[in-house]
């Protein structure tokens, strides 16, 4: 009984987080463009870079 | 500050973004600018003393093709997409959780232990419920303010008594609460209204990145002879307006200056340009083929020639706002059905001395096992499945009811120009050209904007030859292209009045001096397209605005029947009469006038060159030159609703057998969740084998 007093929290607290992460991503927009982001990762901002 | 927003189809590449935003952000005036790869879509952060056509001619510099998009079409699409994710994110979180305390509950936890547990889903649930629920009890409550009852009826009244009674189990320390279970059945039906509001926006933005703007607006002439852009709805009468070769007319005038010629196809369905001189009247849509004109503007906006058809396609459509879709469909005897079941458990319970309590929970068990999630899911899984299939063909769907529409089709009618045909000149005697001399045409050709020259361009460059270099080059609007090559002068110009041939242009180099002729070809697989229809069981008409021989041509080719010299109420027309004999008729139309008929027809296809009219009358959009995507669309519709009869089937078995379950009393809150989850697969495996419909 006493450690479902911590794990119960614990297990419900990580949940809330996953939530909260996923309506943040979503709000931020990062699921607006997925094909552009797989291609950004291409992108080499050498031109940042030396700036 | 002001942000515009392009629509950009031939960003292809992830080097295209770069280049389009290094490009932007590096030119004066532009404060930033952001592609959205999966949208093909670049919004553009700006000084607003910039207007949209220079913005288009930077982005033309960079090397890129690109329309500006109105701002409603942006803004709120995908908002209902979103609110529905987060709900559906709020069910499957809560629905984890209240499974996890579950699980302990059924493997044996008694007295303060599970009370602690029940108590605890009760506080996930309840908020869940109330979050994650609005989009059926809004809907429900919609349905029965009109006296109507939906598929959201016996949710909404599934789930809140469920609620409500596990809430009484859990304050009375009882054994079984069914929060695990309202919250699971919020969870999958949440999927599926959400699947299917992704495929409509899926095919909304599709649409939306290859709208051809018929005009956006126009220069116009100033007292003191400067020319100011206006926007289409700025303009007004009496103005005039500079409409260059090459751009579409944004009012209907009068001309002041100058002569040229207009391809009214989209208008008239008429292919072969027309001659309009000072004083003759010019419409809205229309496009300057030959030379620059002056326009007096004598109706703009609602009084255009254009609005009118637009007045004519609104009362065109609402024969089809009446198409009840097969999801409705069921759900008018299954609501009705679920409820007396539900009813008649209880009375019977009620009457063999069970006691309210035990009835009430029997009851709930009945509404919550014969919900449909199975049900829900059937319609919205395939579809867009299917939808994916017939988007990597090239074929956009704006909504799932297309889909069913398109499956019931009879009969087929086909507009000519830009549908059968591909609406734009083809170069018909190429090997008149010398292989020498092609590589001095295409260069000349690509000098110009001229259609007849695009014609050209596009002809050597899919042969591969490479442009020669010239020295001099000079277009006359109206007349030609001019530029020394190796010193000698050589020149792609209009030929003599005298030698009439319809669409020809004139080519001199050297001791060279051909006539290229040019015609509207058929689409490519145009004949093979019409033959799987028929043999689909579909019959083909062409209906066309355009000149009686011009069409009876077309006609003989395809050796299908054919009415030609029709205007858009002409073909409304005859698409009401077919409707009227019974038939479902499938309409494949791209022009103005064609968007009545889009309108009216059961169903509707438009090509992706087709103009805004055309594709916002369309269900459906088929991309690329061929014409076999519309036959393809069929059979991949059949298809779909094939595997929905097969899911309608597996989710009524799976009712069949667990409802008698339910009524006897024996489904526990565990059994309910396996059964729930368990159907919901199987009907999501069995869409996941439309993959390769459109194949």
């Amino acid at each position: 009984m006493n450690g479902l007093v911590i794990l119960i929290p614990v297990a419900l607290g990580l949940g809330l987080a996953g939530l909260a992460a996923f309506f943040w991503s979503v709000r931020s927009g990062q699921y607006e463009d997925l094909d552009g982001a797989a291609m950004r990762v291409l992108l080499d901002d050498e031109d940042e870079a030396q700036k | 500050m002001k942000a515009t927003v392009f629509a950009v189809p031939g960003m292809r590449c992830a080097g295209c973004i770069a280049k389009l935003e290094n490009g932007l952000s590096g030119t004066s005036g532009i404060a930033a600018a952001r592609a959205n790869f999966s949208a093909k879509r670049v919004t553009v952060t700006h000084d607003p003393a910039l207007d949209e056509p220079s913005l288009k001619a930077i982005i033309a510099d960079i090397g890129f093709d690109a329309e500006p998009l109105p701002n409603d079409l942006v803004e709120d699409a995908g908002a209902e997409s979103r609110m529905l994710v987060r709900a559906m994110a709020v069910a499957g979180f809560a629905a984890m959780n209240i499974m996890l305390l579950s699980v302990s509950v059924w493997s044996g936890a008694e007295g303060a232990t599970r009370d602690m547990f029940h108590w605890l889903s009760a506080l996930i649930a309840i908020p869940t419920i109330a979050y994650s629920g609005r989009p059926f009890f809004a809907s429900a409550l919609a349905a029965l303010r009109r006296g109507r009852t939906n598929m959201d009826v016996p949710i909404t009244i599934g789930v809140l008594l469920a609620a409500g009674l596990s809430l009484f189990e859990t304050a009375i320390s009882g054994p079984h609460a069914y929060f695990d279970g309202v919250v699971m059945l919020l969870f999958f039906l949440l999927t599926g209204r959400w699947l299917d509001s992704v495929m409509r926006d899926r095919a909304r933005g599709g649409v939306t990145q290859l709208l051809r703007q018929t005009a956006r607006g126009a220069y116009v002439i100033l007292e003191d002879g400067r020319q100011r852009w206006h926007a289409a709805q700025a303009l007004a009468p009496g103005m005039r307006m500079h409409v260059a070769a090459g751009e579409r007319l944004a009012a209907d005038g009068v001309i002041d200056e100058g002569a040229s010629e207009f391809d009214l196809s989209l208008l008239t369905g008429e292919s072969a340009p027309q001659k309009r001189g000072p004083g003759d009247a010019v419409l809205a849509g229309t496009l300057n083929l030959g030379a620059p004109v002056v326009v007096r503007a004598t109706a703009v906006g609602a009084d255009t020639a254009i609005a009118d058809i637009a007045r004519l396609m609104e009362t065109a459509g609402q024969s089809r706002s009446r198409y009840v879709r097969v999801a409705d469909r069921a759900a008018r005897w299954y609501a009705p059905a679920v409820h007396t079941l539900a009813a008649l458990s209880f009375a019977g319970w009620m009457l063999a001395g069970a006691g309210w309590h035990h009835s009430l929970i029997i009851a709930v068990a009945v509404l919550i096992i014969t919900c449909p999630c199975a049900l829900g899911l059937a319609v919205p899984a395939a579809q867009i499945v299917a939808a994916g299939a017939l988007m990597r063909r090239g074929v956009l769907v704006k909504d799932g009811s297309a889909l069913e529409r398109l499956s019931e089709v009879s009969s087929a009618a086909f507009d000519k120009t830009g549908t059968l045909t591909l609406g734009r000149p083809t170069l018909v005697n190429p090997d008149a050209v010398r292989a020498a001399d092609a590589p001095v045409l295409l260069a000349l050709a690509s000098a110009s904007r001229h259609p007849l020259a695009e014609a050209i361009r596009r002809h050597f460059d899919a042969a591969g030859v490479a442009p020669a270099l010239l020295a001099d080059v000079t277009e006359t609007p109206g007349e030609g292209v001019r530029a020394r090559y190796r010193g000698h002068q050589v020149r792609l110009v209009r030929p003599e009045a005298s030698r009439d041939t319809g669409m020809a242009s004139r080519f001199v180099a050297g001791d060279t001096d051909v006539l290229l002729r040019f015609e509207d070809a058929l689409r490519p697989d145009a004949r093979a397209t019409l033959q799987q229809l028929d043999a689909l069981g579909i019959g083909a008409t062409i209906l066309s605005g355009d000149r009686t021989e011009a069409v009876a041509e077309t006609a003989a080719a395809l050796g299908i029947e054919a009415v030609a010299a029709l205007t858009p109420a002409g073909k409304l027309g005859l698409i009401r009469a077919m409707a009227e004999d019974g038939e479902r008729v499938l309409m494949v139309g791209d022009g103005l006038n064609d968007g009545p008929a889009l309108a009216a027809g059961h169903v509707s296809m438009a090509p992706g060159s087709a103009s805004d009219v055309g594709q916002n009358a369309a269900d459906a959009v088929f991309l690329g030159d061929s014409l076999s995507p519309v036959a393809a669309a069929v059979l991949a519709a059949r298809r779909t609703m094939a595997v929905v009869r097969q899911n309608f089937a597996l989710a009524i078995g799976y009712n069949v057998i667990a409802v008698p379950l339910a009524v006897m009393g024996y489904v526990t809150p565990l059994i309910a969740a396996l059964a729930m989850s368990g159907s919901s697969v199987i009907v999501i495996a069995n869409a996941l084998r439309l993959r390769n419909a459109a194949e």
